[in-house]
Parts: C-alpha cells; structure tokens; sequence
C-alpha cells in the first residue's frame, strides 16, 4: 500500500507529469518520504549525492558556502520542483548545499538504485534522461541570464 | 515643446540609487503606462515614467535612477525646487480590460511604470478575474517601493512574488529569473492579460514565457525604451522600426513589437 501510494505521488508530481505508470512504479520502489525543518539541510556540498528530493511542500534554498561571509544563495526550489541533479553523473557529489527555507516535505529518490533500474531497463532511463536534460536545460538558461545581470545599471 | 515650470515638492529615497520625487505641477492627469519629460535646468531632459496613483489628486510622482548626467540632476533636486516637465506622454496599459486575469512582470526599475496600473488594479478590483504582479530584481537591496511590496502582500485578493538574481543567507525569499514566477502565478492564459516592464532582455524572455504559458501575443503589453528626445514623434531618435516609441507606444502590445525586438540592428 505505501508503495502505491508514493508511485501516486510520483505520477502527479509535475516533473514526472505524463509519466508512463510502469515508470513511476520503478521510481516509486526507489523512493521515501522525508522530511525537513526549517533550516535543516536536504544535502552539503562534497556529500555523496547518492539521492534526488521531489519538492511536494516548501521551499529549499541552493547555496555556497564562502568564507567570511554569509552563503551565497543562487536558486530556490518550490513544491513541485526537484532539488538536486550531481546523482546523474560521476562522481556523483554535491557541489552545493541545499537548505530548506521552511518545513519541506519531499521523495527521497535513492540513487544508486535507479541508476540500477535506468541500466536495466534503457527505455526508462531514457525517459529520465530526457526529463532531466529539459530540466537542466531550463535551469542553465536561467543561470546564464542571471550571470548577464540584466538589471545592473549601464552607465 | 515649452516645459510647464514645475516645482519639487518632496523626495524619497527608495534604493541606493533611485529616488522617487513628487513634483507639483498644476494637477495635470495622466493614464497608467504614460511619461513626462523632466528637464533639469541647465542640463538636459529626460522622459520618465509617472510611477504614482492615477486616482489621486496631488503632485505627479516619477521614480527616477540616477544613471546619466541628468538624471543625476533631478535626483538631487530638493523640495521647493524647479524642474521643467512636458508631457504626460505615449499610450497607456491597457487596464481598461475587465474580466481578465491580469498578470504584472516586473523587472528592476521597470516596477515604476508598472505601479500606476497596479494602483488602478487594486482601486477597480471587482473588475477584474486574479491579479498577479511578479517581480523580479537584482538583490534583495534594489527591491523598489519595498513597504508598498509588503503592503500588497497582506491583500487576500492579489498575489505578489517577488525573486532576486542574487542574495546571501539573510534573504528568505526566492531566488531566481522572474520568468520561474510565471508557473506558480495561476492565471488562466485564455482569458489573460499580460503587462510587462523591465530590461529589454528581461522583456523579450518574460514576453516568450508569458506566451509559451498559453497567452495570446496580442494579450502581451511591454514598455519600451529607446532614447526619446522630443516626445511627439518629431525627430525620430526613438525610432523601432516604422515605429515611434515616444508616439506609438512605449506600451506596446507584443505581437506588433516582437519582430522589431529581434532585429539587431535597431
């Protein structure tokens, strides 16, 4: 039962939307739920990213920690969102940290284990490879505009 | 072209670098979206958007940054100084529009000439379906008109978000491009209309976004900016194309404009 109900939870999720049910299940078998207070981290930078997190509630604040100086925040995650991508390619460790702004609840997506699954079964890893490319994709245009600082002055 | 001889009766500092002065000059009445053109005598001239309330008598407020030569002059003008002003100027949001959702995008200083059409949103609300305004800036030190922000917050009948390209720690808010707003906004894109001021960049992803979510171009309304000199479409420095800005727009609607945004050369 508790496995249906997080392969639920995954289909309705917007990042998995149209998800194929067969794929949710073996994303489902993968996940858990957790949670985290407010100021509680999801991860840190230099930890194994051996999990991903589907934001269902709160919001999760991506920053760099630097020195004499309070972190440097350059994203925020919302519900709805997924908060890490460093699980998908070697070596797979996080090269932020992730913070959650408020009470966060989210799927804990294990790592190792779908990266099992996506090499046993190339169609579902496909479909993950293709969510996270348009994913990852998004989210480097938004970095590029922000690195253009397009509301600094131009004198 | 003769500049009414106006006088400052009051200014505000709303950033490090922006100011916001309230100029007496004889009750003259504008339409949300529209601009004057602020002479510093000696100096020069500069068109800028009126950034107050439509609805109330009293000075005309324009929000100005101090970035050129005469800009840096009339933000340093003081209470019982005179300024010249011509105007008010250009076409006006498109507010008329009841029924609709109406979504307002702001980037940086483009809030100013945003806010005359949030202050008529917010005075005829019942007119219209769900009001989002969503604002994005620099840092959460350049946040303009902050206290109205938070104000407009505490409103159950608008949604307000704002994001920052960058912040430290101390920041609770978002932190992002405006466009990642759009999403969590809720407005339905057939029945929606779209006001959107900021950097031309910022303009020609948000207006690309706002479409993308299901709002027709011709629903899409921005403000440009170009180097207008005299206002009534007579010498052609702010021309876009076979457009006048200062004549034709500066708001625009996206559909007749988006062919003009990505030609380079203009």
């Amino acid at each position: 039962m508790l496995t249906r109900g997080l392969e639920q939870l995954i289909c309705e999720h917007p990042a998995f939307a149209g998800m194929a049910r067969e794929h949710c299940e073996l994303i489902g078998g993968c996940a858990r739920n957790v949670r985290f207070d407010q100021g509680q981290y999801l991860f840190r930078e230099g930890e194994p990213a051996d999990a991903f997190f589907l934001i269902r509630h709160g919001r999760v604040a991506l920053e760099i920690a630097a020195p004499g100086r309070e972190p440097l925040r350059f994203l925020t995650i919302n519900a709805g969102e997924i908060a890490g991508e460093a699980w998908l390619v070697p070596p797979y460790r996080w090269i932020f940290d992730a913070q959650a702004l408020e009470l966060t609840r989210a799927l804990s997506i294990d790592a190792r284990c779908l990266r099992e699954k996506a090499e046993e079964d190339h169609d579902f890893g496909y479909e993950m490879l293709k969510r996270f490319t348009a994913m990852l994709v998004e989210r480097l245009h938004a970095a590029q505009l922000q690195m253009l600082d397009v509301y600094r002055v131009h004198r | 072209m003769l500049p009414l001889m106006a006088r400052v009766r009051g200014r505000r500092r709303e950033t490090h670098d922006t100011w916001t002065l309230a100029i007496d000059a004889g009750g003259l009445k504008f339409q949300p979206g529209q601009f004057n053109m602020l002479y510093a005598f000696g100096i020069g001239e500069i068109p800028v958007s009126v950034s107050g309330d439509p609805g109330r008598a009293g000075p005309l407020v324009h929000t100005v940054r101090a970035v050129g030569a005469v800009s840096q002059a009339v933000t340093r003008l003081k209470p019982g100084d005179p300024i010249g002003l011509r105007g008010p100027y250009g076409t006006a949001w498109p507010v008329a529009q009841s029924g609709s959702d109406i979504i307002v995008i702001a980037g940086g200083l483009g809030l100013a000439p945003l806010r005359p059409a949030i202050y008529r949103l917010l005075a005829e609300r019942d007119r219209y379906g769900r009001i989002a305004v969503l604002y994005g800036t620099r840092s959460p030190a350049d946040i303009l008109f902050r206290r109205e922000i938070e104000r407009w917050r505490r409103r159950l009948d608008i949604e307000i978000e704002v994001t920052v390209d960058h912040a430290d720690a101390l920041w609770h808010g978002n932190v992002g491009i405006v466009t990642k707003l759009i999403g969590r906004a809720g407005f339905d894109p057939g029945h929606a209309v779209a006001l959107i001021c900021g950097p031309e960049i910022m303009m020609r992803f948000t207006a690309a976004a706002v479409e993308s979510a299901g709002v027709a171009p011709e629903r899409i309304f921005l403000s440009l900016e170009r180097n207008m000199k005299c206002a009534i479409g007579q010498c052609g420095h702010c021309q876009l194309g076979p457009t006048l800005i200062c004549r034709d727009g500066a708001v625009m609607r996206y559909d007749r404009v988006r062919p003009l945004m990505s030609v380079r050369e203009l």
